[in-house]
């Protein structure tokens, strides 16, 4: 009871705190001289959103960084002790294999089966319906997400009846089920599969819209000429959605190296399935901080490049606004 | 080949209908890969989902001794004890409230401190905006794990740990940058002209505010909701975190404890996963066109 109307008084009071904020706020702020004025007017609007951000963001950034060369404690300097560690042990080295795994084949199948998915849906009729079932699982959660897959990925012993879907399936042709999570070959593209199954339909959806956009006339005009499809996918279509490809492509990236849920639900990086992410979590959660920074550290160095990627791509959009 | 196709439609078109629907056959023979290609995909994306539905209705017994597909036949053996099983389970029914009372409010506080920041960003100008709003853009793609440490210590020093005020905080620390870079951009686009007229005939920054930008930032603001609503009910990470152990965690974390607990008999959380999920496919389903325009748009992370 007690937690409702701690809710109910957020959900009204911030609001209202804000309201009184800005009223009470630009009151006094309009009785200062017109200098002072337009000096502290917007530092007073965007105070609350940095303020955010400095906490929640910029603050533990820094702390995150200065932790990762600290003892466990937070007494003594270490060195790059804890960066030795993440770099030689070899339960974290799988987890960096994983992640790079992951970053190649969840970002190439993604946005690959949503390039091709959005090309060939826009040749029947049924387009906008296909496009629902695709786009369902996205907004799914993950850890639903991982309890659909269990069961597909479902294995008993060879013998027994199949209820998972995939080896029932598989036994159905006369083969040996697999265990697909335990199995090292198989467990890793399985949990990638996954992953690239509830985000396809996100790529697919930004594709196509950027297809719908290049000119019928254009695709006209090369079939007139006598180019077959496929060469009009590989010649016109696919470089003018180059730049939308880009862009989902980064996103995909950025995706793949913070992948945590998946992975956690459905292995809990059991059998060599960590990756960078459930690696830092499993380090926090035993009480190892400081390594735990320093693998966040790692991590946030890998999304370093896309993040000056981003930036320049937003201060190229500011230029031709 | 279209060419041909132009030929071949002329002639029947003079041949007749008879020979005009033969032609249409074949044409849609010739696509036939197409659509089988389409199917085998749609099947793919499709029917794990409808598998785990229909498993959900079983009850644990059904479901051990066979697939989810013999429910489809007579006699299907539909049952509602797997939802009476999750309910009665310790802290679910708790943990879906729960995830309302960290939802609600964590998606209002962010949603409101964004439009204010944003609205500074887009009509004011000060020294050093720029590069406050390029830490922004950067800010968008920093993964939360690089916080969660210091953060975890910043709660329990001010006895924050294991409530809902520290979640709808975190969560609005880790959604603003991007609630901020998107209403900006959209408030930024609206017409300079309303908001200097208005300055004109006497209006403060308050009321431009709240009387001009707000009500004009509305769709926007509508459809960030929809995925600010759904990323933090569909959040795991955050709230594993910081109430991992708590007795406020969320439906998602109560079902991923359930789920790494429990070595046999999980198949009951089948049930746990349709009612987590029926919330976004039911927003899904119903607001389907606000969905797509917010993904287009560019007002989800993905």
């Amino acid at each position: 009871m007690d937690q409702i109307i701690t809710a109910a008084v957020a959900v009204v009071g911030v609001p209202l705190v804000l309201l009184g904020y800005i009223i009470l706020g630009e009151r006094v702020i309009e009785r200062l001289p017109d200098h002072l004025q337009t000096w502290i007017r917007p530092y007073f609007w965007a105070l609350p959103a940095i303020g955010f951000a400095t906490i929640f963001m910029v603050y533990p950034l820094i702390r995150t960084v200065f932790l990762s060369f600290r003892n466990n404690a937070d007494t003594d300097w270490v060195g790059f002790n804890n960066y030795v560690y993440f770099f030689t042990f070899p339960d974290t080295l799988t987890s960096l294999r994983n992640s790079l795994l992951w970053l190649v084949f969840y970002t190439l199948f993604a946005v690959g089966l949503g390039l091709i998915i959005a090309i060939l849906l826009d040749r029947v009729r049924y387009e906008s319906l296909a496009k629902i079932a695709i786009f369902l699982p996205v907004p799914i959660s993950a850890v639903a997400a991982s309890i659909i897959w269990k069961f597909m990925f479902d294995y008993q012993p060879p013998g027994s009846v199949q209820t998972g879907t995939l080896n029932a399936a598989l036994g159905a042709f006369g083969g040996q089920p697999v265990a697909w999570l335990v199995n090292s070959t198989t467990n890793n593209p399985a949990l990638i599969f996954v992953g690239v199954w509830s985000i396809t339909g996100f790529c697919m959806v930004i594709i196509s819209a950027s297809l719908k956009s290049i000119s019928t006339e254009v695709l006209e005009a090369a079939r007139m000429d006598g180019a077959n499809e496929l060469r009009i996918v590989q010649l016109i279509v696919t470089p003018l959605l180059w730049p939308t490809i880009t862009v989902v492509g980064t996103t995909m990236i950025i995706n793949a190296l913070k992948t945590f849920d998946i992975v956690f639900v459905l292995t809990s990086g059991a059998y060599d399935t960590d990756v960078i992410a459930t690696q830092m979590f499993r380090q926090l959660a035993t009480h190892h901080l400081s390594r735990a920074a320093a693998v966040g550290v790692v991590l946030f160095l890998a999304i370093v490049p896309l993040l000056v990627v981003n930036i320049r791509r937003f201060q190229q959009q500011e230029e031709t606004r | 080949m279209s060419g041909v196709q132009v030929e071949t439609r002329r002639e029947t078109a003079r041949a007749g209908t008879a020979v005009s629907v033969l032609d249409r056959w074949g044409h849609q023979l010739q696509r036939l890969p197409l659509h089988l290609v389409i199917i085998i995909f749609i099947a793919i994306w499709i029917v794990p989902t409808i598998g785990l539905i229909v498993n959900s209705f079983r009850n644990v017994q059904d479901m051990s001794n066979a697939g989810w597909w013999s429910a489809l036949f007579p006699p299907h053996g539909f049952s509602l004890d797997s939802y009476n099983q999750v309910l009665q389970t310790e802290n679910v029914a708790t943990s879906i409230f729960n995830s309302v009372l960290i939802t609600v409010p964590a998606t209002v506080i962010q949603l409101a401190i964004a439009t204010m920041g944003a609205y500074a960003f887009a009509w004011m100008k000060f020294p050093g905006k720029d590069i406050f709003f390029i830490v922004i853009v950067g800010l968008m793609v920093v993964p939360i794990q690089m916080t969660l440490i210091p953060v975890l210590q910043l709660f329990h020093t001010f006895g924050l740990a294991g409530t809902f005020i520290a979640v709808w905080l975190a969560h609005s620390g880790y959604g603003l940058p991007f609630e901020v870079f998107l209403l900006r951009n959209y408030l930024g686009g609206l017409p300079r002209e309303i908001f200097e007229s208005a300055e004109m005939d006497g209006a403060g920054h308050a009321v431009r505010f709240l009387r001009i930008a707000v009500p004009m930032t509305i769709p926007a603001i509508a459809s960030l909701t929809i995925f600010v609503f759904l990323g933090v009910w569909n959040d795991l990470l955050v709230s594993l975190t910081f109430l991992g152990s708590s007795p406020n965690r969320p439906f998602t974390v109560v079902i991923t404890q359930l789920v790494t607990s429990l070595g046999g008999g999980w198949q009951f959380l089948t049930a746990a996963a349709v009612l987590q999920m029926s919330l976004p496919l039911a927003v899904f389903i119903f607001l389907q066109r606000y969905f797509v325009r917010g993904i287009t748009s560019g007002s989800v992370k993905g």
